[in-house]
Formats: structure tokens, sequence, C-alpha cells
């Protein structure tokens, strides 16, 4: 049972002709070995546990027939697996089932944890949390004067042609310092920050467990 | 898990319905499955079985978040799973870490304690659960749901979280674990048995 010299095989379990030329490079060629072995292994648990394609399987059977090798491992795994199938269950005390019971007659179901949350309430707070960001705005634009944004158009294509221009040259016009020196602006926009990125980690909480299947 | 006779849906049913004592059966069908998983997490039989028994009133109380999706057994092992962690995080037990590595150190150091020469000739169920027992917790965890807990490999992906495949590398890696540990401490036991 313990680590044998394992000859060189290939996937396919016949002797390997690369034998000389792995040879140049001892630890080369053990590691190869190992992996050969890992190899051969995982194919055979894979065929033990019943994963294995029927191709797979069919193979698998030819080499555990014709190679003694693979009948050396197969022979291994299958004694390991069914001493572990075989192996007993452990048992509590007797009266485990009578203690719990008696736990439990001081508790109650609660009640399913989808229920908890009231989707009109998280409705609100969505509403409330978009209302916050379009006051915000609203204030924002409240502070700006907007008399030399525009240019003092005198007709609708007048706007249109100057609108590329004036743009440009009107954002660097307006007083953005007047609003994100203001404390009370900087606090609300460090709490929605806060939220936004709240709202971000739950949202991607639940695309992670939605990932995972809903136990 | 194959029962006669009422289902585990069935039942669960009757218990929301408020007909507390068919919890009773359940209990009684998982408490096996139940305290041998945690007997993996704990080598005391009563911390054990004070685990296991909060495990059954947690599953009670949280009977109505199960949604049967999944199968009643692996809905329930994610709470031992969940019990156990948050046991030992309380308790800071030195002998089993979550911590993989952690756990490798010990379990070397718990090895040094076996003599292969003084270990008496035991039976089959013995010398596998002591061999379970030399692995980390994880392995012995994969290990005991894919044998006793007779989960699939998306199954325990679903209790321990991890993607099947992941799932498929650590069991066969446990099982090769395993069976080096079995050959270390129980050779004479080991060579018996395929001498059979």
């Amino acid at each position: 049972m313990k680590y044998r010299n394992y000859t060189m095989i290939d996937r396919n379990g016949r002797p390997s002709d690369k034998g000389p030329e792995w040879n140049k490079d001892s630890h080369y060629s053990i590691k190869s070995g190992l992996m050969q072995t890992e190899e051969i292994e995982e194919r055979l648990w894979d065929y033990i546990d019943g994963l294995s394609s029927p191709d797979e399987r069919s193979e698998i059977d030819q080499l555990i027939a014709s190679n003694r090798e693979w009948q050396i491992r197969y022979s291994e795994l299958l004694t390991a697996h069914q001493l572990l199938n075989a192996s007993e269950l452990e048992a509590p005390s007797m009266r485990f089932t009578k203690n719990v019971m008696e736990e439990i007659a001081r508790h109650q179901v609660a009640p399913a944890t989808r229920t908890y949350i009231n989707k009109n309430i998280v409705r609100s707070i969505g509403a409330f949390f978009l209302l916050m960001i379009a006051g915000f705005f609203i204030y924002i634009l409240g502070q700006f004067q907007w008399s030399g944004f525009v240019g003092h158009p005198d007709t609708a294509s007048g706007i249109l042609s100057q609108y590329g221009t004036s743009l440009t040259n009107g954002m660097d016009k307006l007083p953005w310092g007047k609003v994100f020196s203001n404390t009370y602006v900087n606090i609300f926009i460090m709490i929605n920050t806060v939220l936004g990125l709240f709202l971000l980690d739950m949202y991607l909480q639940r695309r992670k467990e939605k990932a995972k299947v809903s136990l | 898990m194959i029962h006669t006779g009422v289902t585990d849906t069935e039942i669960i049913s009757k218990v929301l319905r408020g007909e507390q004592a068919s919890f009773a059966q359940l209990v009684e069908r998982y408490q096996n499955y139940v305290f041998t998983l945690v007997l993996r997490f704990t080598d005391s039989r009563e911390d054990a079985e004070e685990i296991s028994q909060d495990i059954f009133v947690k599953a009670f109380r949280s009977l109505a978040d199960f949604r049967g999706e999944s199968k009643f057994s692996t809905w329930l092992y994610t709470i031992v799973r969940t019990s156990c962690i948050t046991f030992l995080r309380k308790k800071k037990l030195d002998t089993v870490s979550i911590d993989n590595e952690k756990a490798l150190i010990q379990l070397e150091n718990k090895e040094s304690g076996f003599r292969a020469d003084t270990v008496e000739k035991k039976s089959r169920h013995a010398m596998v659960n002591e061999a379970i027992l030399m692995l980390s917790p994880d392995d012995r965890q994969v290990i005991t749901l894919f044998y006793k807990g007779e989960q699939s490999l998306e199954d325990i992906g679903r209790i321990m979280a991890l993607e099947p495949n992941t799932v498929k590398v650590k069991l066969h890696r446990a099982r090769q674990r395993l069976k080096d540990r079995m050959e270390k401490h129980f050779s004479h036991e080991v060579q018996e048995l395929h001498d059979d």
C-alpha cells in the first residue's frame, strides 16, 4: 500500500516510450510520475463515483482489465471507497429527540424572512432617496446665475449655433465653488455617497446569492 | 436520503400549520446525520450534542424560510456548518480551527501522538472514524457530507458555498489524504482488508 516506484505510462496506461528522454532530468521524471499518478486516481475516483462518461467508463474498464498499475490503484481506491461507505453514523444520547422537543416547546416558528420586508417600505425609501437627489440638483441649479450662460440668443437657430461654445464657456463661468464649499451640501453628498455604496453592496450581495442556488 | 412514508416536505407543512409535534419526526430522521457532522468539528460528544440540539431549534425557528428549492437535508446541513463555525469561533477551540493551514499544523501535532505500532487492531468503523478525525475540518466535512450525508457535489457546493468543481477537487484531495493517513497509522488493518 505504500508508495511504489511507478513505471512511466501514458494517458492510456501503455508503457511510455519517452523513458530515456524523461530520465535525463530525474526531478522532472518524478514530478511527471506523481502527476500521472494523480491523473490516474482522479479518473478512477470519477469512475468509482459514477461521474465518468460512458466512453470514459469503457476506456477505464479496459485499462483496469489490462494494466497492472491501474488494477492496483483501482483496488486501493475501491477499498477506501467501500470503507467510507460502510462507516457508521454516530448517534446522540437516547434523550436527544426529547430534549430538542422540550426546547422547541418554548419557541415558535419565526415568520419567513421575506415577509419581514414590506415592498412598499422599500419603494418609499427608494422614492425618498430619489427625491433627495432631485432636491439637491434643484438646489444647485438655484445657486447659479443663468444670465451669462446662453449668451442672449435672438432666435432658436441662434441658440443652436451658440449652444456648443456657450455650453463649455458657460460651464466654466458657473460658480461651482459656491455650491461645493457649502458644508450642508458636502454632508449631503457624503450621506448620499455612503447610501449609494450601501445600495450597491446590497445589489451585489443579492446577485451573489442568486448565483448560488437558493436554499 | 430515501424515507418510506411521510416526506420531509409533508412534515414541514404540518409543522408550519402548527403541528409542532411533527417536528420530532424530522429530528428522529436527521439526528444521527447532524450529530455525526457536528462531531467532525468538535471532538467532545457533550459539545456535539449541545450544538446539534441548537441546530434543530434553529431549524425549527427558521422553518418558514425553507423554500423547498433544495433538499431539506441540504438546508439543514447549511445550518450545521454555520452553527459549528460560530461555536468554534465562540469557544476559540485550539484543537479545531477554521483556518485550514492552522488546522493542518495542529493535525500534524495530533498525528505525532499516534504511534502506528501502539494502535491496536480496530474495527473498520473505528479505524475509518479515527482516520477521518486526523483530517482538517474541511476535509472531514466534505467526506462526511458525500458519504454519510448523501449529498451530491452540487449540494455540498451549496452547503459550503463552493462551486461543484471545487468540491470535486476538495473531495478528491480529502480522500487522498485519508488514504495516506490510513496507510500510515493503520497499515496492518488496511493490508488485511486488501487480503480479504
